[in-house]
């Protein structure tokens, strides 16, 4: 069975099919729902035997490169460190297609927004490479 | 109803016995890095065999078991390297004769040549006599990875002198790293520190070991009400104190009060009193913030310079200054913090509680919304993204 990873992202992707503010601008009621379905999520993969892991990274980001001999790592926050792709987290599943794993992220980009509306966040669909060799 | 195979098996009475024996073959000239190995799979074997055939003696079934696989390992080694021989067959002389089994062990766990990280888990499996799988689900890390570290942080203590009594701050540090490291996976973290504490209490008078279980207690007391059924963050004056363990509380306050009698103070029995004034109040409006202001200034006062030796103490006493002496008061008191702690979500939600205070709605939930970018606890970042949003909405009334 294949694995794959639904990254979320903080920033970055394709243009937002519906634009939305940042959460804590949210009403309370609508910030509740979006939680309570994300939990859902991770329950829904657990029940069904599809989940692998579950992740959520903060948004501070550094890069880092060898810096030489005797010489410390050099460090940046990249270039345009307000605009750049930055994935918030992932789930990662084991299914048993690709179909599924498109259907698992489209409703995982059903969650609700403000208003109760539906995101239509853009989720990143990324296949796990396997360690195994191949049987056949 | 189904016979569960570990029915029967006191885990808990099982893994008190770990210090004891292994102090005993540590006494008796065993390496430390080789008895606590041996124990360790003899502590598998018991998990394994006792439910079916417990053992009449348990502490002496482990202590042959650990023996044989000590005498084993040693026979491979042995046959490897056969001039070694001599080394094995001459007695070591006994570690120590007198003093703790606990105190002994903990002082090697808790060697300062070791990283905290290695102190916590070395403790846990030596003397808490947890197993590596389940230290390493406790910590989110494979068993593997945990067994590795384990190991080196044993090598690190081969050829150390463990005959010396060793640091008990670094003992009282390492406990409470244990303690706020919490309970995630299987194991109960929090609980096993109060366990530990109380054996250390046992074996030192010490009244900051009396004040560190003290302070454990007082604080676990209110971890049923610290979590609503949905896992979301309740925060303290929200909480239903009914649910609180009144049980613990009363053990904490008497385990304080004992130390306190000893009046030799340090941060742990005084950071306990802050928690026992908190415990006592039957409501939040109840809270004596004066009394916890006064403890404070007692905490700060145990450091040359507080704002960067321990701006924790510092913070928190900026909140109870704000209860005190206004909420404005208590904001000035967080900007002597901004430079050390204005990265950390923690000052930030501190401000968002105070501009809350002074009835300053945008400026709390900018503070929660600058907090919850900060936060590396999710549970911590939902919180204070809900808090932000309570905060915004109050500000601007519904259909606004």
């Amino acid at each position: 069975m294949p694995k794959y990873l639904l990254l979320k992202h903080y920033r970055g992707g394709p243009q937002p099919y519906r634009p939305f503010p940042p959460m804590d601008q949210w009403a309370p009621e609508d910030v509740e729902a979006h939680m309570a379905f994300l939990r859902h999520v991770g329950e829904l993969l657990k029940k069904n035997g599809e989940y692998v892991d579950g992740q959520a990274l903060t948004p501070t980001r550094t890069w880092v490169r060898y810096g030489g001999p005797d010489a410390a790592p050099v460090t940046t926050d990249g270039p345009l460190p307000e605009t750049s792709d930055l994935v918030a987290g992932w789930y990662m599943i084991d299914v048993d297609s690709y179909e599924r794993a498109v259907e698992l992220a489209a409703y995982v980009s059903s969650e609700p927004g403000p208003g109760g509306e539906p995101l239509y966040e853009w989720i990143d669909v990324r296949e796990v490479m396997s360690g195994a060799p191949s049987q056949d | 109803m189904i016979d569960e195979p570990t029915r029967g098996l006191d885990e808990g009475a099982l893994r008190a016995l770990v210090p004891r024996v292994l102090a005993g073959l540590v006494r008796r000239g065993e390496d430390f890095d080789a008895a606590e190995d041996a124990l360790q799979e003899a502590l598998l074997e018991a998990l394994r065999v006792w439910p079916e055939h417990p053992p009449r003696d348990p502490r002496a079934w482990l202590a042959t078991v650990a023996t044989r696989r000590l005498v084993d390992a040693r026979r491979s080694e042995v046959a490897r390297y056969r001039r070694e021989e001599a080394a094995y067959a001459q007695p070591r002389p006994p570690v120590t004769e007198e003093g703790d089994d606990t105190l002994l062990l903990l002082f090697c766990c808790c060697h300062p040549d070791l990283a905290p990280a290695s102190q916590v888990t070395l403790t846990l499996r030596a003397v808490g006599g947890l197993t590596t799988r389940e230290i390493a689900d406790a910590f989110y890390v494979p068993e593997a990875t945990m067994a590795q570290r384990i190991s080196r942080a044993k090598r690190t203590l081969r050829g150390r002198r463990l005959d010396q009594p060793g640091d008990l701050a670094v003992v009282l540090r390492v406990l409470y790293l244990v303690y706020t490291a919490g309970h995630a996976g299987r194991v109960d973290l929090a609980g096993e520190a109060i366990r530990l504490a109380r054996q250390l209490t046992l074996a030192t008078e010490e009244p900051e070991a009396r004040g560190l279980l003290a302070l454990m207690l007082l604080n676990h007391a209110r971890l049923p009400a610290r979590l609503d059924p949905a896992g979301r963050i309740v925060t303290l004056d929200r909480q239903d104190r009914g649910r609180w363990d009144t049980r613990e509380i009363a053990e904490g306050v008497r385990v304080l009060q004992s130390a306190l009698a000893v009046a030799r103070p340090g941060r742990y029995q005084v950071e306990a009193a802050i928690a026992a004034l908190h415990d006592d109040a039957a409501c939040a409006e109840e809270t004596d913030w004066p009394q916890i202001l006064a403890w404070y200034d007692d905490l700060v006062a145990l450091t040359d310079d507080p704002v960067h030796q321990d701006p924790a103490a510092v913070l928190g006493r900026a909140v109870a200054v704000g209860h005190v002496l206004g909420a404005a008061a208590g904001l000035r008191e967080t900007d002597r913090l901004r430079e050390v702690l204005g990265d950390r979500h923690r000052w930030h939600a501190v401000r968002g509680h105070l501009h809350e205070l002074a009835g300053d709605l945008p400026a709390a939930g900018a503070a929660y919304a600058d907090a919850a970018r900060r936060a590396t606890n999710v549970a911590e970042r939902d919180h204070l993204v809900r808090q932000a949003a309570r905060a915004r909405a109050a500000e601007a009334p519904a259909g606004a």
